[in-house]
């Protein structure tokens, strides 16, 4: 009892959780951003328009994505098919709004995963120090050895070729340089005085982790969220147009470019250009937001890169 | 020095062994038995007795324990003996051997074009910053760094094929026998392959030439009335140079790593095309032994790269 007397005389080593800010102060905040920073707030309305269209294809798209009709094959873009059919007939223009919900749903979910994995991997080995620290570090550097792009094929390779199994090769390739990065600024956060406090008061490893350094972490952490979305939608294209991402017949931005994109450029270039245009847009806007997320959450990196 | 290089050769050797550990992880106990995955065939309904199952198996070694066939395997690396292909059926090292100059020259064309347009990009962004000339290098910088490298490929050889009428030659002439043929057919593909690298290193260029542009000694140099081409080429643009080969140099990784896909658009018959082949025929030890090629090329270059730049810029070393 009377060490719970002691745990509440102490003020808390993290700042309180300030309470839900009303409407109309989020919607200044992001009126303020939006004039600060106006590339990241077009980068904004790119991700944005990007989300709509995969929540809504059903609704957005004008044919049925897997529907092949041979009056369309290598048809040029026109008013009824907007960009054209494929080298099977199917409507490039429905194919590439379905797509949209592949490469969100991959870099979304691979880049969450991954970066959480990683804090918490990072994290842990920073607190516990020593022979733990030594001999995650030793992994992580050997998973860094491999360059990305060929560990996430090594593990496509060994699971098959599916959506799921895309996830889960570029969450395997994202977590040692997030554990590494997170790891650095859990060491400076491990010294700090509130982290001696909560020892102070008798918190266990977990509680220290989740409840005091992992908050400290969190800026960090979600730079490189937004970092890794990006790559993430480029990673899971590229493994796509390998042939080894998501299988050919599911609508995908890599997959449309594979194959038939690259032996029919001079009857049909409508099939390489806009699947290609529709990547390097959203990762370009992407950039532009994380870069101005990156200034406005962490002021320490403004004007590093 | 010497103390230095020693820490970090004795960091790349467990480095090294975990690397084997996880590709061997990876591919050859996750996929479960090679000699299973043989005999079920693509569909995975094929008949076979168990005789033929346990010959396979006595055949490509997998009927003994894991740690013996993982010693095995690394012994066999040791003295670059990378096992026989599953698919093929020959030695995977012939493969390589002829695979890997290919991608080697690749990378290192790419590297090269990429240094060349690079710097003078980053140097004349630097030098005129914020002139129309330093917002059209940046631009293109940070396109390079948004557009994904497969992309790139495809428009250049639908540019090649719609204004020269281009078509990608299916054949390969080596550097030795037909060298000119050989730098036409490979020009392109490090282009594309090198289009990343060049908008990093301008970028890296132009952020360390602003940076030295600042330092006393340019000024100094300047003051004691050098040529404004002496003092950019001889003084500034020289220490801006340490930093940019050193972080391009660690990218060597990505750009090896691209050829997997650049070499499958221009239909190069190199090693990343080789492992790509490889996944769809299911050839893990063909599979393998790329991975671990790649990957000890790349951990070789990162300790040369470590241990130059220990001895160009002391403050490292005694960190």
């Amino acid at each position: 009892m009377a060490q719970d007397s002691i745990r509440i005389a102490l003020p808390p080593p993290v700042l309180p959780v300030r309470g839900v800010p009303p409407i109309g102060a989020i919607w200044r905040q992001i009126i303020r951003f939006a004039r600060t920073k106006p590339l990241g707030a077009f980068g904004g309305v790119v991700a944005l328009v990007l989300v709509v269209v995969a929540i809504f294809a059903p609704v957005i798209a004008t044919h049925d994505p897997n529907a092949t009709n041979s009056a369309l094959v290598f048809a040029p873009p026109g008013s009824e098919y907007w960009l054209g059919g494929d080298q099977v007939g199917r409507d490039v223009f429905s194919r590439l709004v379905y797509g949209a919900r592949i490469s969100l749903y991959a870099g979304l979910l691979s880049a969450f995963i991954g970066a959480s994995i990683g804090m918490l991997i990072g994290v842990t080995s920073a607190h516990f120090g020593g022979m733990t620290d030594l001999i995650i570090q030793r992994v992580i550097d050997a998973l860094m050895a491999f360059p990305p792009l060929i560990l996430a094929i090594a593990i496509m390779a060994a699971l098959g070729a599916s959506l799921n199994n895309v996830v889960i090769a570029l969450s395997i390739a994202f977590i040692p340089s997030t554990a590494r990065v997170l790891r650095s600024q859990a060491l400076a956060v491990n010294e700090m005085n509130y982290i001696l406090a909560a020892k102070a008061i008798g918190a266990g490893h977990a509680r220290i982790i989740f409840r005091y350094m992992i908050p400290n972490c969190l800026a960090l952490y979600i730079v490189l969220l937004t970092v890794f979305l990006g790559t993430a939608i480029v990673a899971e294209a590229t493994l796509s147009f390998l042939g080894i991402g998501v299988p050919p017949d599911v609508p995908s931005w890599g997959g449309m470019l594979n194959g038939a994109a690259q032996t029919y450029v001079h009857v049909a270039p409508w099939l390489g250009i806009f699947p290609g245009l529709a990547i390097a847009l959203v990762v370009f806007a992407w950039n532009l937001l994380g870069d101005a997320l990156r200034d406005v959450l962490d002021p320490r990196l403004r004007g590093t890169a | 020095m010497q103390a230095y290089i020693a820490k970090r050769i004795l960091l790349f050797i467990p480095t090294l062994l975990m690397a084997t550990i996880i590709a061997f992880l990876l591919l050859r106990v996750i996929p479960g038995d090679p000699a299973l995955v043989k005999l079920a065939g693509e569909t995975g309904d094929a008949n076979f007795t168990p005789a033929e199952l346990h010959d396979l198996r006595v055949k490509l070694g997998t009927d003994q324990p894991m740690y013996v066939q993982y010693g095995k395997w690394v012994w066999g690396m040791t003295h670059l003996d990378f096992g026989q292909s599953m698919f093929f059926g020959e030695p995977v090292a012939d493969d390589l051997a002829e695979k890997f100059p290919i991608t080697l020259e690749l990378t290192v064309l790419a590297m090269v074009i990429a240094t060349v347009i690079a710097i003078p990009l980053g140097l004349i962004s630097a030098i005129k910053q914020d002139s129309a000339a330093d917002y059209a290098a940046r631009v293109i910088s940070i396109a390079g760094v948004a557009l994904p490298n497969f992309w790139v490929g495809i428009l250049i050889i639908y540019f090649l094929v719609s204004v020269f009428g281009w078509i990608p030659p299916l054949g390969y002439a080596t550097l030795w026998d037909d060298p000119l043929t050989n730098l036409q057919q490979f020009f392109f593909p490090a282009l594309a392959l090198g289009f990343y690298q060049m908008a990093f290193t301008a970028r890296v260029t132009r952020s360390s030439m602003l940076e030295v542009y600042r330092e006393d000694y340019t000024r100094t140099a300047r003051g004691k009335g050098l040529a404004e081409r002496v003092v950019i080429l001889r003084h500034a643009l020289k220490n801006a140079l340490l930093p940019v080969v050193t972080i391009s140099g660690y990218q060597f990784g990505r750009l090896l790593a691209g050829t997997v896909v650049i070499e499958n658009i221009f239909m190069i018959p190199g090693m990343g095309k080789l492992l790509i082949d490889s996944v769809f025929h299911r050839d893990y030890t063909e599979v393998q032994a790329i991975v671990m090629v790649i990957t000890v090329t790349v951990l070789i270059l990162n300790l040369v790269l470590d241990v130059t730049y220990g001895w160009l810029n002391p403050r490292i070393r005694y960190r």
